[in-house]
């Protein structure tokens, strides 16, 4: 009796030690039964084709949850995620356009687009950070300006981006999609952001502000360097952006910042700080594209679609946080 | 001289001297500003803002992280039922009241049973709540034309009612004195800012800690519930998703107000002073003329300036 007894909780413990280990097992498990689901609807969805679409799609939207990971990690916000990928979608596309769109316009375009993404980011962390605002209504108040100002750029949407740019974002080099090698180079930078101080810095800094502080952090600028870390990979999202909708629009990300803080919860990390995982926030992405294309093949009406998505992410959003809190347990 | 010092640092002193500051470079900018009409008017916006923000104003009292993202949805929502049960007939409004009600309550109890029963965090619940609510919209609109308001409503929300003053603003002004006497002379107030500050105190001395939260968010959603009826009223009609500015402007207004985000500390009436700052501020951006870009420029440039007036985070110390 008494190793009956025993087994279920040594298997509970080993599934809490994986989940330890492992926070963004959960939603690994929901995007594999979401690409079951997607197949099961519609076997061509799972094809090389489709699955290469669907990354190039939801590349953008990967990146920002990446972006909005790292502030999350020290229990701040950005509801200017969103703002900054439009900003830096419109600014790189003008300036590619008006320097004629060569390999070299491109490049000095992007880098100055990696610039413009981290000022913003510096901003927002100046604002929450170092002048102490209020995360949510100091980040929605920058957000308003970046707006402003991507309006200023391109007051309306349209401007075509470059052929060499999207054709390169949605063509092949060597025979492989050219997102998988933006992936894998995506994959090799979270690993090596992991292994850094800051990341250690920011978990520690959004697990308990005051204990980070009596230990010597250097509170302010982890924080900041956590809004710039976002900056950067917004732009990072806004070059994605751009190079699938092959033009500037200074209001595309705008709906984008709630997506991105859902996928951050999706993937298992605490929005009061101090937990998480980038992978999972990548995986949550992944699980909002796949709800919106199963939801697509399951033959939804199209009046439908918008609500059973919602009803969906609902219920995945509390999934996630169900499934972290068991994890930190 | 202390005394005074704090009195000054009193959010709702430092809205109502902005707000006259802000008219009275309104009036330089553009003649007429400040005129008895323009100032209603002006008003009644601030009306259909600061009923949606007295809702989110109790769910932020109450703490722990509490926050309504879902009050736009219910805005746009309550709008649209509002318009297709009265379809432009003076009969159906008090049907169109209690559905509007009954609608917002419903939304408010799922927010507060998800983050009561399952502990989700208001953020994302109310986050969730919204993107269910905007696909319940497209179905909504897609299905049925989006009806107009009846007469009376339209009189009550834009016509004078009594003292020359529209019914909308006597209904704010009702909803003024009665949260500042729900809150700060009745048991379920004086709970709010219990459960609000500290929330295991709360609990160890007998509030029914759960019950409260899921009654807060069903008072956002009603709150709501009745904007989205009012805006029918000024709009004439519905359309795509009217609601949708209220969400964060609300949490702004509530700021604005004095009250934490923490929970537990501020009130409605410093609130009410927030929403009318911002509808001004709105207001003045419109009259003066630049294009687009730069008065959105202008406007959270300025939102930022003002939020250093209010309850700035303490500065760590060891």
């Amino acid at each position: 009796m008494a190793d009956v007894a025993v087994t279920p909780r040594a298997r509970a413990g080993g599934i809490r030690k994986l989940l330890e280990r492992y926070p963004f097992l959960p939603a690994l498990v929901i995007v594999a039964a979401l690409l079951l689901l997607n197949g099961v609807f519609s076997p061509n969805s799972l094809s090389y084709r489709s699955l290469t679409g669907l990354l190039s799609t939801y590349m953008a939207l990967i990146m920002l949850a990446i972006a909005q990971t790292y502030v999350v990690y020290a229990g701040d916000i950005d509801l200017s995620a969103g703002s900054i990928l439009s900003l830096v979608n419109v600014a790189i596309v003008v300036l590619m356009e008006r320097w004629g769109g060569g390999a070299g316009a491109v490049l000095l375009a992007l880098a100055l687009g990696l610039l413009l993404g981290l000022a913003c980011g510096l901003v927002n962390g100046i604002v929450v950070a170092a002048l102490r605002l209020q995360a949510i209504v100091a980040t929605f108040a920058t957000s308003i300006f970046f707006t402003g100002f991507a309006l200023y750029i391109l007051p309306v949407a349209g401007t075509p981006a470059p052929a060499l740019f999207w054709r390169t974002y949605g063509g092949r080099l060597l025979g492989v999609p050219f997102v998988f090698y933006i992936l894998a180079v995506l994959v090799v930078l979270l690993l090596v952001l992991s292994r850094t101080r800051l990341v250690t810095q920011l978990l520690a800094v959004g697990d308990d502000q005051q204990a980070a502080f009596q230990t010597g952090l250097p509170v302010v600028p982890v924080r900041i360097k956590g809004y710039l870390l976002c900056g950067l990979f917004s732009a990072l999202a806004a070059f994605c952006i751009t190079g699938d909708t092959a033009s500037g629009d200074p209001l595309v990300g705008g709906k984008m910042t709630l997506y991105s803080v859902a996928a951050v919860v999706l993937g298992g990390s605490a929005l009061s700080g101090g937990w998480g995982t980038v992978v999972g926030s990548l995986l949550g992405a992944l699980t909002i594209g796949l709800i919106n294309s199963v939801v697509f093949f399951m033959g939804t009406p199209s009046e439908w679609q918008n609500f059973v998505q919602g009803l969906a992410i609902l219920v995945v959003l509390m999934a996630g946080v169900l499934a972290g809190r068991r994890a930190r347990a | 001289m202390t005394r005074i010092l704090t009195f000054v640092r009193e959010p709702l002193i430092i809205a109502l001297v902005l707000i006259a500051a802000l008219l009275y470079l309104g009036e330089m900018l553009s003649p007429g500003f400040a005129s008895g009409g323009q100032v209603l008017r002006l008003l009644i916006v601030a009306s259909l803002l600061g009923i949606v923000a007295a809702g989110q104003n109790v769910v932020i009292l109450g703490g722990r992280e509490g926050i309504d993202l879902s009050v736009g949805g219910v805005v746009s929502l309550s709008a649209i039922i509002a318009g297709n049960v009265m379809n432009g007939a003076d009969g159906g409004i008090v049907p169109a009241i209690l559905a509007c009600l009954a609608a917002g309550a419903f939304f408010g109890l799922l927010n507060g049973l998800g983050v009561t029963l399952l502990r989700i965090p208001p953020l994302v619940m109310t986050l969730g709540m919204l993107g269910v609510l905007q696909g319940l919209l497209v179905v909504i609109r897609m299905g049925i034309p989006s009806g107009r308001a009846a007469p009376g409503l339209s009189g009550f929300v834009t016509q004078p009612f009594f003292f020359g003053i529209p019914g909308i603003i006597w209904l704010w002004i009702a909803i003024g004195v009665l949260m500042a006497f729900m809150l700060h002379r009745t048991v379920f107030g004086h709970r709010i800012y219990a459960i609000g500050s500290n929330e295991h105190a709360a609990y160890m001395a007998g509030v029914p800690v759960r019950l409260m939260r899921i009654a807060l968010f069903m008072i956002s959603g009603m709150f709501a519930a009745i904007a989205g009826m009012c805006l029918l009223g000024y709009s004439g009609s519905s359309f795509a998703n009217v609601g949708e500015q209220y969400t964060l402007s609300s949490i702004i207004a509530v700021v604005f107000g004095g009250t934490s985000l923490a929970g537990g500390k501020g009130g409605y009436t410093g609130t009410m002073a927030g929403a009318i700052l911002l509808v001004i501020l709105q207001s003045i951006l419109t009259t003066v003329n630049i294009d687009e870009s730069g008065r959105q420029m202008v406007f959270g440039a300025t939102l930022l300036l003002l939020m250093m007036f209010y309850g700035r985070g303490r500065a760590m110390r060891a």
